[in-house]
């Protein structure tokens, strides 16, 4: 089939969505223990949407994300240990404990970045994408956002001009069904939202989200054409939030059949299917080993690590006003 | 040097840039085939292409946040917002996007820069005559400029391309026809941060920005005929503050008159005269007067706009004042 990722592509997905799924876990037992700080956003069930798609990218292309976005953080090649010590807080994360778990950016890796105002990362991207073009280079930009933030006015404003302009961005909207408690059918007229991009005059397609391959596939079609200079593509990625909106929700609103329905449907179970012809159970139950190990690790080395120390601003520092931060 | 207006000035900064850097381009309403609704983008599509100068959709909010991501990824973006009572929609970008990145990654920079134009004095209307100062001034890790006359408008625009941080460049529409000499050497910057005094005096000092720099020398022409010595200070850049240039002015007069052309409460003008209470309450006289807008909105027949505008006469008025 055109655009299938390699065995050892969908290997290493399968390994990066079982550090997710252990990076959430652990995440939330250390919520309940009382060892994190603010809230934290968890993406279970849906670590195939930004698995499977950042999959295709390479390190050059950019990448902007959600205040729910450790798939896309791990999946764009965010060290482990950075993020995990960013979440806690440490002076070794990511951004040295400045941004937390919603604002996580890298820019070496292309990832810049998380972005918590919901509908914030759809014109971030498509700004990207004009530079990109400005700049006559073949890199994408890559936007994940979700169906509470479709439906912000700000979202319609940057698809219009990504399609006007032919801008070499992909929309990978996660429809996770939820926009924080209230469910897609209260917010919006239609159940598919990729039906708007017609209006945007760009290809639109529905996916699994909770299939690596097949998100994989979609949107590796979807870069090609941005990088041949034929504009943006709408990827809707039909998938389910199995957590709460944060660590904070007290729940009751998700109904039990939906959950059972989707646990069965979970990500790295139709992984583990999809692989099981190609690869023995032993093998896969090792990478899944190693991943939890990997994740373990870098939960001990964060909670050891150093808290950070406010440092004041010198005069020239965009942050300082002067002169009381000399 | 070259006598020419305050727009044909901003043109020159921003041709002379654009053909320095490739990576500069200008996008936003109706600046590309028109030339800008105040003619500050004339010819540039011409000379540059489509590409690098962007006749954009009405879609300020995604503009201004396209912008900040441009920037980071290897562009200078100079957006052309029309009016500066259209900022409102656009402080997402800046309060929750472009304010943040450089201290939270650290290894990102911003090289953009917001033009836009307000104020009043044209009959334009409550939705089309602010000066909304504060609202910008107001926000880390953001400059913020606004010149007078049309040499510091080509120098400070040229500067605030080059800068490695988000830049706002308040222009007032009065000012676009203003003449005077402009040097045409392309490498003479003004920079950022540095107030310039425009006329000398020992008695009070009057601080200002934009067009109210103007109605400042006639204010100190109106206080020189009662021989009272006002020093004129133009700021030129309201964010990072030139505050050795105020206090080394109010240790020789001892008395400070703020002047912005935005609304009075939580104003610009409230943090000018705060900050000169920090950092030179030892040498005034007396309490910092305020001259404003009132906290109202700007009318549109031109008795009721006339009598709202900050004036040469109340600023005499409230030098005046401040020397009693």
């Amino acid at each position: 089939m055109k655009n299938s990722p390699s065995l050892d592509e969908q290997l290493e997905m399968h390994r990066k969505m079982v550090i997710v799924r252990r990076l959430e876990e652990r995440l939330g037992e250390l919520h309940k223990a009382g060892r994190t700080r603010g809230p934290i956003h968890r993406c279970d069930g849906q670590e195939a949407v930004g698995i499977g798609a950042t999959a295709v990218l390479g390190t050059s292309d950019f990448v902007t994300s959600t205040h729910r976005g450790h798939a896309h953080y791990i999946g764009k090649g965010v060290d482990i240990r950075g993020v995990t010590a960013e979440i806690l807080g440490r002076a070794t994360g990511t951004c040295g404990g400045r941004a937390g778990h919603m604002l996580i950016g890298d820019r070496d890796n292309g990832m810049i970045g998380g972005n918590a105002i919901v509908g914030g990362s759809i014109p971030a991207a498509t700004g990207m994408a004009l530079s990109i073009q400005v700049r006559g280079t073949a890199d994408v930009a890559m936007c994940f956002f979700g169906d509470g933030a479709a439906q912000t006015g700000i979202c319609h404003e940057s698809m219009n001009m990504a399609g006007l302009w032919k801008l070499p961005v992909v929309f990978i909207l996660e429809h996770n069904q939820f926009g924080l408690t209230v469910h897609h059918t209260v917010q919006s007229p239609v159940a598919d939202l990729s039906i708007r991009a017609a209006g945007y005059a760009m290809p639109a397609e529905i996916v699994d989200g909770n299939d690596t391959v097949a998100m994989y596939r979609a949107v590796a079609t979807a870069v090609e054409r941005a990088r041949r200079g034929e504009g943006p593509t709408l990827i809707e990625a039909k998938t389910y939030r199995m957590q709460g909106f944060s660590t904070s929700d007290m729940g009751g609103y998700q109904s039990d059949a939906d959950l059972a329905e989707w646990n069965r449907r979970d990500p790295i179970q139709v992984s583990r299917r999809g692989l099981a012809d190609a690869v023995s159970a032993e093998r896969l139950d090792q990478i899944e080993a190693g991943a939890v190990a990997e994740v373990d690790a870098a939960v001990e080395e964060a909670l050891a690590a150093p808290l950070p120390t406010f440092e004041l601003f010198t005069r020239s520092s965009p942050y300082a006003t002067a002169p009381e931060a000399v | 040097m070259a006598m020419m207006r305050y727009a044909e000035a901003l043109n020159q900064a921003l041709r002379e840039e654009m053909q320095r850097d490739s990576s500069v381009f200008l996008f936003g309403e109706d600046i590309g085939r028109y030339g800008g609704v105040f003619k500050v983008t004339k010819g540039l599509m011409d000379e540059f292409g489509e590409s690098r100068v962007r006749d954009t959709p009405i879609s300020e909010q995604a503009l201004a946040a396209m912008a900040v991501t441009a920037s980071m990824t290897g562009t200078r973006p100079v957006l052309e917002i029309m009016y500066a009572d259209f900022m409102p929609l656009v402080l997402d970008a800046l309060i929750n996007q472009a304010s943040i990145y450089e201290y939270l990654w650290q290894n990102v920079t911003m090289p953009f820069v917001l033009r836009t134009q307000g104020g009043g004095g044209a009959g334009a209307g409550a939705q089309h005559s602010k000066s909304l100062d504060s609202l910008v001034a107001h926000i880390p890790g953001i400059k913020v400029v606004a010149p007078v006359t049309p040499a510091d408008a080509k120098g400070l625009l040229k500067s605030a391309i080059r800068d490695s941080q988000p830049v706002i460049f308040l222009e007032h529409k009065l000012l676009y026809n203003l003449r005077d000499e402009v040097s045409d050497d392309p490498e003479l910057l003004v920079p950022i941060g540095k107030a310039k005094t425009v006329r000398e005096g020992t008695d009070v000092s009057i601080f200002a920005t934009s067009r109210m720099v103007l109605e400042s020398q006639k204010a100190a022409e109106l206080l020189a005929q009662d021989g009272i010595s006002a020093e004129v200070i133009d700021l030129r850049t309201l964010r990072p503050l030139d505050l050795d240039a105020i206090t080394a002015s109010i240790a020789r007069t001892h008395h400070a008159v703020v002047v912005n052309e935005g609304w009075r409460f939580c104003g610009y003008a409230a943090e000018l005269s705060a900050t000169i209470m920090d950092f030179a309450f030892d040498n005034l006289d007396a309490p910092v007067a305020r001259v404003t807008l009132p906290d109202m909105p700007v009318p549109y027949a031109e008795p009721l706009e006339l009598s709202v505008l900050p004036n040469a006469a109340r600023i005499a008025d409230a030098a005046r004042a401040t020397l009693k």
